[in-house]
């Protein structure tokens, strides 16, 4: 790749990113700061019970009060067809409840008003009678002929959504009779939820004048929403605008349509007014998107010597009261099936069920490319289980068993085919940099004492960038993203793309990708996202999506413009294409370098001097259908200390090595490194959305769900390999979601491995105190 | 409802006023009665310091005060970091120190951070971490935010700026 220069600000450059002027003056456009004329405020109505019949739902007295304009009901909606609404995987939902309610917090009604203050106090005046009905909550009870049937909207009276199964299971079952050694773990990957910073809300405007309704939306995937507007509500595509403004962090929470937005907009229909939904903190944790709720086995089968040889796992998945998984449409456990990790065995199965409970609906990608992040905790939990069956440094099981380099492209055992990889330098790099025999010795001198130390490694492997279209779709929408860029005549540039950044950086990424491929400075390129009226048509932001598949998009699409450009530059310099070379900015006369003409002189030319023959206008749109998915990867080691009077966990270290292929602004990169890594210490000690017999959710505000502060987190050390993907344009893989999925699994071995020698195989997070302090107990540690 | 308060505040060094519902938050009535926007709601414990303003030199999270509450006080806001058309050192540091990545929790950290450097001119990393922990961020892991601050120490050193 052609570096650039500094003032350019290509691929590589660390440019201080362009969106946050308005940021740090607090000017951003956050959907709650969106205020138009005559504007009203919608409140939802939420059940108190997990489980119930509604026998009744009277909105008289609400409906008095003064300043409110419309109360609206299940039954209301049942009339005009919109009671439910498909989710984003074969199931619906209820938008308002009608017979029943299936989960604590569930939409029941929706209360608008003149202003927010008077919407929320006639919710408070809307009477709904219910009648309690017995309530499942664990999943492992589902499918049992005792517990309740929670669905009676389908025909199958059963509380077992799908089963999935991939891999060769007469092989695997054959490897696990043969094997020396077997090694299992059972671990739940409890649930979580994303809880960005801003929650989740609307603004729908109806216009009955123009026939247009804009909505204003927290949206990660702006036009597939639009679509899906069109498709349940019967509105004409034309005639409906999404715009997403600045979004506080998504994290996957905004990926799904929730039953806020369609009311929202049924009440802007009804009402010809403005209607404004937020949705409080509480609201936004107790209804929307959960993830994970996975409950899963590993096994793996080894020989003596460690050569993993068959990995085989079951998996129970919790989805809650509907199946509102946000996922390609082919694989109800997501990409599951990265399981096998960054390992080379010939023999691996796999297989999950999903089932309903009263809880939540969801089973969204939280900071992950589709269940990557379970996948990769698990395999890299029952790798640290075998070491220590086998009596063996989990770092020398890993080398041992890694993917070679000269096997790349290598098709996994259950049907993936990883791009590249150099697993062993990255580790190799991590365990230089932390100082792992050093720390190895100094944890032998401390057990000594009694002290508890711990050293976690997880050696992870990711699957992000979905496309390829022929594979992945999310309700039924092929998943390859856009860009569209058009030179301005002075040689400047807007470029609008499908997806839609929640604080990756975006609007500096790609201008930084154009400057890369065009020359033209990257503050001098325009970014817009978000708004379906402007931008071209794409799937939007998640799964580490953006660079793999719109960043490539961007490179192909300046691509075409250079093309077309080379024909300006030949007519100006009055010579044939095949005499010009390319570097970045310029086109020049080989071995004549003097003889050139700029990309800004090109694009004046495009619209004032125009060759014979040729469209004016400098401008191209590339939708890209990616040949295959990218597969980022990295070695992260943790040392915890561990007070023994407390349980208290402490991360003494954390050294992450990422390889996300080329890099496109390594600051904005560290910057992703450091937050996900936040986000995996959270979810290791402290998130989890835990529901009590009654369903009563114990996780719903932030007085229970509980985030790290910047006291609670540790310095984080990271550095890079780089192993470019062989068929991106830009040889970048994508990273926004690596240290969230790599990370877990390390935090947990470090705590598995100070405990290790007092019997401990496995801790289920979140680790905190308490569960220390018990395990501390229970093992004759402290009394 | 009930009888309509008069609240006068001065607000980044300009007087304010307006009659309003003694329950009102003083975070709407920054919000939706003055208009800045800068200031946000991130939760409804008072865990989440996105709506952190400064007032009467101390910070507050404005979404736990009723506006009347602020009456007579002096407000600052987000909005009135920036001077003469020129950024603090603060909103400088941020952007130098890539410390937001969504921008939702900055005009929370901000503030608090503002307020630190007020009343200790030199803070260590843990003085920065202790000085920001009412604040929630999601994206950015804290790290680069800290860097911010120390940028902001040393520039308002040598500047001598507020």
């Amino acid at each position: 790749m052609q570096q650039t220069s500094p003032e350019i600000g290509g691929m590589g450059h660390s440019i201080k990113r362009k969106e946050d002027m308005r940021f740090i003056q607090g000017r951003g456009n956050y959907v709650d700061d969106v205020h138009l004329p005559g504007m009203v405020y919608g409140q939802m109505v939420r059940s108190p019970y997990a489980h119930a019949r509604l026998k009744s739902v009277n909105t008289e007295k609400a409906k008095q009060l003064t300043g409110v304009l419309a109360v609206i009901t299940g039954e209301d909606l049942a009339k005009a067809n919109l009671a439910w609404m498909p989710t984003l995987y074969f199931d619906k939902q209820m938008v308002l409840a009608t017979g029943k309610v299936l989960f604590q917090s569930q939409e029941v009604a929706f209360v608008v008003a003149e202003d927010r203050y008077t919407a929320a106090d006639a919710a408070e005046l809307v009477e709904v009678e219910y009648e309690e009905l017995p309530v499942l909550v664990d999943p492992h009870k589902a499918t049992d002929p005792a517990s309740p049937i929670l669905r009676e909207d389908r025909e199958e009276k059963s509380n077992h959504i799908f089963h999935w199964e991939v891999g060769d299971k007469s092989a695997t079952d054959k490897a696990f009779q043969d094997a020396a050694v077997k090694a299992n773990v059972h671990a739940v990957f409890q649930r979580c939820h994303p809880a960005p910073l801003e929650t989740c809300g609307c603004v729908a405007d109806f216009n009955s004048a123009t026939g247009k309704l804009t909505i204003y939306m927290t949206s990660q995937a702006p036009h597939a929403h639009r679509t899906l507007f069109a498709l349940v509500g019967g509105i004409p595509e034309q005639n409906i605008r999404v715009v997403s403004p600045d979004i506080g962090g998504g994290f996957g929470n905004k990926v799904p349509i929730y039953p806020g937005y369609v009311c929202a907009v049924v009440a802007s229909l009804t009402l010809g007014r403005p209607v404004k939904w937020i949705e409080t903190r509480s609201e936004n944790l107790q209804s929307t998107g959960f993830a994970r709720d996975y409950h899963m086995t590993a096994e793996l089968a080894a020989d003596r010597d460690g050569k993993i040889q068959a990995l085989r796992v079951k998996t129970l998945a919790d989805h809650g009261a509907f199946n509102a998984a946000a996922q390609p449409s082919k694989f109800p456990a997501g990409l599951f099936s990265i399981c096998t990790g960054a390992y080379d065995y010939p023999n691996a199965f796999c297989e999950v069920d999903g089932v309903y409970t009263n809880k939540a609906p969801g089973g969204i990608a939280y900071r992950c490319s589709f269940r990557v992040t379970e996948a990769a905790y698990l395999i890299e939990r029952a790798v640290d289980v075998l070491a220590l069956d086998l009596k063996m440094d989990p770092v020398e099981l890993r080398k041992k068993n890694f993917i070679r380099t000269d096997k790349f492209p290598y098709k996994s055992p259950l049907g993936w085919s990883f791009d590249s990889g150099n697993y062993e330098a990255a580790m190799n790099l991590a365990l230089a940099k932390i100082g792992y025999a050093a720390l190895r010795k100094e944890q032998e001198e401390k057990r000594r004492k009694g002290e508890l130390m711990g050293l976690g490694v997880s050696s992870f492997v990711e699957i992000v960038g979905a496309g390829p279209a022929h594979t992945f779709d999310i309700a039924g929408i092929k998943m390859f993203d856009s860009a569209e860029i058009r030179v301005h005549p002075t040689g400047k540039a807007i470029c609008r793309m499908g997806t839609k950044s929640q604080g990756q950086g975006h609007e500096t990424t790609y201008a930084q990708i154009v400057a890369q491929e065009l020359g033209i400075p990257a503050a001098d390129v325009v970014v817009e996202e978000g708004d379906t009226d402007t931008a071209p048509y794409g799937l939007g932001t998640y799964a580490s999506r953006s660079t793999p598949v719109s960043g490539a998009a961007t490179a192909v699409a300046a691509r075409k413009i250079r093309e077309k450009a080379k024909k300006i530059a030949a007519h100006l310099l009055e010579c044939s294409e095949e005499d010009l070379d390319w570097e970045p900015g310029k086109f020049f006369v080989k071995g004549a370098p003097s003889k050139s003409k700029s990309i800004q002189d090109i694009a004046f030319a495009a619209y004032t001097n125009i060759p014979e023959g040729l469209e004016a206008g400098l401008e191209a749109v590339d939708y890209y259908d990616p040949p295959n998915l990218t597969f980022p990867f990295g070695t992260y080691i943790c040392v915890v200390d561990i007070d023994k009077g407390t349980g208290e966990v402490k991360v003494r270290r954390f050294v992450a090595v990422d390889d996300c292929g080329n890099v496109i602004n390594p600051m904005i990169v560290d910057g992703q490194i450091h937050g996900g890594l936040t986000e995996g210490l959270a979810i290791a000690f402290m998130q989890q959305i835990d529901y009590d017999e009654s369903g009563n959710v114990q996780g719903g505000s932030f007085m229970d769900y509980l985030l790290p502060t910047a006291v609670e987190t540790p310095y984080w050390e990271t550095d890079k390999t780089c192993t470019p993907s062989p068929h991106h344009p830009l040889g970048a893989k994508g990273v926004g979601e690596s240290p969230n999925v790599g990370s877990p699994a390390a935090f947990v071995n470090a705590v598995v491995d100070a405990l290790s020698h007092l019997g401990v195989r496995h801790i289920d997070m979140p680790i905190t105190p308490w569960k220390v302090w018990n395990v501390l107990k229970e093992k004759g540690v402290v009394s | 409802m009930a009888k309509k308060q008069l609240v006068r505040v001065k607000v980044n060094g300009r007087e304010r006023q307006a009659e309003v519902e003694p329950r009102l938050l003083l975070v709407h009535f920054i919000r939706e009665v003055l208009g800045l926007t800068g200031t946000h709601v991130g939760c409804d414990t008072s865990h989440c310091g996105a709506c952190t303003v400064v007032l009467d030199g101390k910070t507050v999270k404005s979404c736990t005060m009723f506006t009347p509450q602020a009456d007579g006080c002096e407000l600052m806001t987000v909005e009135g970091l920036m001077q003469d058309g020129k950024l603090h050192p603060l909103q400088e540091g941020f952007k130098e120190e890539h410390g937001l990545q969504c921008g939702f929790c900055t005009p929370g950290m901000l503030m608090s951070s503002y307020a630190l450097l007020q009343h200790n001119k030199k803070p260590s990393e843990e003085d920065i971490r202790w000085g920001i922990s009412g604040n929630l961020c999601r994206c950015t892991g804290y790290q680069n935010i800290v860097k911010a601050v120390q940028y902001a120490a040393g520039k308002m050193e040598l500047g001598g700026a507020k």
